[in-house]
């Protein structure tokens, strides 16, 4: 049985002739998508080889230096990166329990991110949240260990904004599984009725757990599900950063320009089990192994190399500058102290 | 038969997989639906091997809308299905408590009678694993809170298949709510109390009886789920000491065993109640309001608490080790409650 297979045929096909999109799209940003693509992935593998100290041979969830689940989002950087390069200061985010590539994107402080996922004093919430509840003020980022829980937060920043006249947008993301939660129809409806400048892009990595689309979804695309609400929807249909840097980019000016909301669905994928620990019985081996063959960390910069976009020397250096950063971000988290117990009294209320 | 049959151990998660499939091979009526119930047997293994045994027309994935398939549950129970509805976590009844508490627990009351609903409710509860504030509560007295619903947290593997086989029959909506340091999962640290002897036939344990899990005269600690193997591993300590306690596994907040309270208390004349929930408007005021109102002359002292504090579940081991009772915790309390 072939699931979800769109995605990796669609990627295959590499719908984007970069060549012609790079006059459009600035060098500038095809670079800086692989360099925040580079930055994600190799945070998400420290976090993971991390993850696992102290839990093996026998995994205890509960143990090591980052206990309790933890959602990788490995395979779904090209979705994060094609949306950031239009963001301006004080647009806001909300994102999902697989967080940390959307958050990196945006630009969320990596050190105290970091230091939130180990549970330390100087993490965003002190210890509190964890992995999926990281919250930041500046720039505006936040996430929900509840299945569709972004998104009518998302159209209420999109609110103050047209409240306040700003032009700064609201951008939520969301798994496909999320589309048949209730919270997703109410808050489209909500922000095409009241014109809202709010983006909802749904990470379609083909899966909620062990469940495949196709038996959770009646429609093959959510992008369709967005004329119902009366506003755009639009597929990209391969995991491919430019694809969706041309989608999203449509979309967010299209809100600043308070013509209202708009929908983008992208097929993704995720290389990695749900959580950490996941045997991930459910997905044959072959499939795994289509899924590697297409993983944009591979395809993105031999593209960007093949077509002259950028020389191997700058792929080179950028992942390197990259993997320093993240593992001064990690260094700092492990090295910071723990909250005091008596702490947890702490921050219920203003 | 023999020995080692009588005496066979299962873990909790086990045992009520076993009781689903039980019933389900008894009455066709009975079905299974929520998220990774099938190929993935349920996040916690309350579901494993019903697919291949029952096939997807019985044991049935749903899409991530709990109000769409809890409230079809009711729909179902409502005309002649005896459907086991699972909500992955408890913590995630937020999107749906509305198909729960205004039509599950309340289509019997407003039909007079002449409507029921009987369907199980089946979802994991607790923390200690750093699953945070989102996937760690245990919430039983917001549905106890709540009326016209049962609710059932059982403790030991035998119990769990008891409780469950009765909660399928049972006419009533039955929350069942299962512990995940309780449930024996590989993948988790767990109490070892979970694994337990548990029969191969069908059984029922009934709804509404509390358990004297452990007898003593000095003082009594009431408490639920976990919490009574966190009593018992107390009770030890303080028994070389010389303290002698009864640890009272209430096994259902509705209904509750207000007698089995009196009168435990009527016996030690101390009350401790140690609750893995938020500790206002929750079971510990109700315990000790039951034993002020059945046994007030017999309290030698005033009945204290152990509960979390009334804040979210937070993430950080040491943080979450603070809000959650421990056996330390339990400890320091009868021995207060002893020398008062
Ligand atoms: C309301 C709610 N229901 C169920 C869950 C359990 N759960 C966590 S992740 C997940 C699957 C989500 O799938 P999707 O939205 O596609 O996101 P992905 O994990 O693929 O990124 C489920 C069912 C939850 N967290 N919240
Ligand atoms: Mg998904």
């Amino acid at each position: 049985m072939r699931l979800h297979d769109e995605a990796i045929v669609g990627a295959a096909r590499g719908r984007h002739d970069l060549k012609e999109v790079a006059m459009e799209i600035p060098r500038d940003d095809l670079v800086a998508m692989y360099a925040t693509m580079a930055k994600i992935r190799y945070f998400e593998e420290r976090i993971r080889e991390i993850y696992y100290e102290d839990k093996l041979p026998a995994f205890d969830i509960a143990a090591g230096p980052i206990p309790g689940e933890m959602h990788l989002a490995a395979g779904q950087e090209p979705v994060a990166v094609g949306v950031m390069p239009h963001l301006r200061p004080g647009d806001a985010i909300t994102a999902t329990h697989r967080p940390h590539h959307v958050a990196i994107a945006q630009g969320v402080d990596l050190g105290r991110m970091a230091a939130e996922i180990f549970g330390k004093d100087t993490g965003l919430g002190h210890g509190k949240g964890g992995h999926m509840h990281l919250f930041s003020v500046e720039p505006s980022f936040g996430c929900s260990g509840i299945i569709g829980e972004g998104m009518p937060v998302a159209c209420g920043a999109a609110l103050a904004f047209k409240r306040q006249g700003k032009d700064n947008v609201a951008i939520s993301f969301f798994g496909e599984g999320a589309a048949n939660q209730g919270a997703f129809h109410e808050s489209l409806n909500l922000a095409a009725l009241w014109n809202l400048p709010v983006v909802f892009i749904c990470e379609d990595n083909g899966w909620a757990i062990s469940v495949p689309k196709h038996a959770s979804t009646a429609i093959a695309d959510n992008s369709d599900r967005a004329s119902a609400y009366g506003m755009p929807g639009v597929l990209v249909p391969d995991n491919d950063p430019i694809g969706v840097y041309e989608a999203a980019g449509a979309a967010i000016r299209r809100a600043r320009e308070g013509r209202g909301p708009s929908l983008i669905e992208v097929r993704t994928l995720r290389l990695w089990g749900h959580f950490e620990g996941d045997a991930d019985a459910y997905r044959s081996e072959e499939y795994k192994q289509e899924m590697a063959e297409h993983d944009p960390m591979v395809t993105y910069p031999e593209r960007l190399i093949a077509e002259g976009v950028a020389t191997p020397a700058e792929i080179d250096a950028l992942t390197k500058a990259a993997h320093e950063e993240v593992d001064e971000a990690i260094e700092f988290a492990r090295s910071s102290p723990y909250p005091a117990p008596e702490d947890a009294l702490r921050h219920v209320f203003a | 038969m023999t020995a080692t049959m009588t005496e066979r151990k299962l873990t909790m998660q086990k045992a009520i997989a076993e009781a689903i499939r039980q019933e389900m091979e008894r009455d066709e009526s009975v079905f299974v639906m929520g998220e990774d119930v099938g190929v993935y047997g349920g996040i916690f293994g309350a579901t494993e091997g019903l697919l291949d045994r029952f096939g997807p027309d019985r044991v049935i994935d749903t899409p991530i809308s709990e109000t769409a398939f809890i409230g079809a549950a009711v729909g179902a129970a409502i005309h002649g299905m005896r459907p086991i509805a699972e909500l992955m976590f408890v913590d995630f009844f937020g999107v749906c408590m509305d198909q729960i508490y205004n039509n599950m627990a309340k289509i019997h009351y407003f039909s007079g009678g002449a409507v029921k609903v009987p369907m199980v409710l089946t979802t994991a509860v607790g923390g200690g694993y750093s699953d945070a504030g989102q996937h760690s509560q245990t919430l039983w007295g917001t549905f106890a809170h709540l009326p016209g619903m049962k609710v059932v947290v059982p403790s030991s593997a035998y119990d769990a298949k008891g409780l469950m086989i009765s909660a399928i029959r049972d006419d009533n909506p039955v929350v069942y709510m299962f512990h995940k340091g309780a449930l024996g999962l590989g993948w988790m640290t767990h109490n070892p109390h979970a694994t337990g002897p548990v029969p191969e036939e069908p059984y029922a344990v009934p709804i509404g009886k509390a358990e004297v899990v452990r007898e003593g005269t000095d003082v009594t600690v009431v408490t639920i789920g976990l919490s009574v193997h966190r009593a018992i591993d107390a009770a030890e300590t303080l028994d070389a000491e010389g303290i002698s306690v009864e640890v009272l596994d209430l096994r259902s907040l509705v209904p509750l065993d207000r007698e089995a309270i009196v009168e435990s208390v009527k016996k030690t004349h101390r009350l401790l109640v140690v609750d893995e929930d938020y500790r206002s408007f929750g079971m510990t005021g109700e315990v000790i309001t039951t034993a002020i109102e059945g046994a007030f002359d017999f309290l030698d002292a005033p009945p204290i608490r152990i509960a979390e504090p009334d804040v979210p579940i937070p993430y950080s081991r040491p943080l979450e080790r603070f809000v959650l009772p421990g056996v330390d915790d339990i400890v320091a309390g009868v021995r207060g409650l002893v020398a008062a």
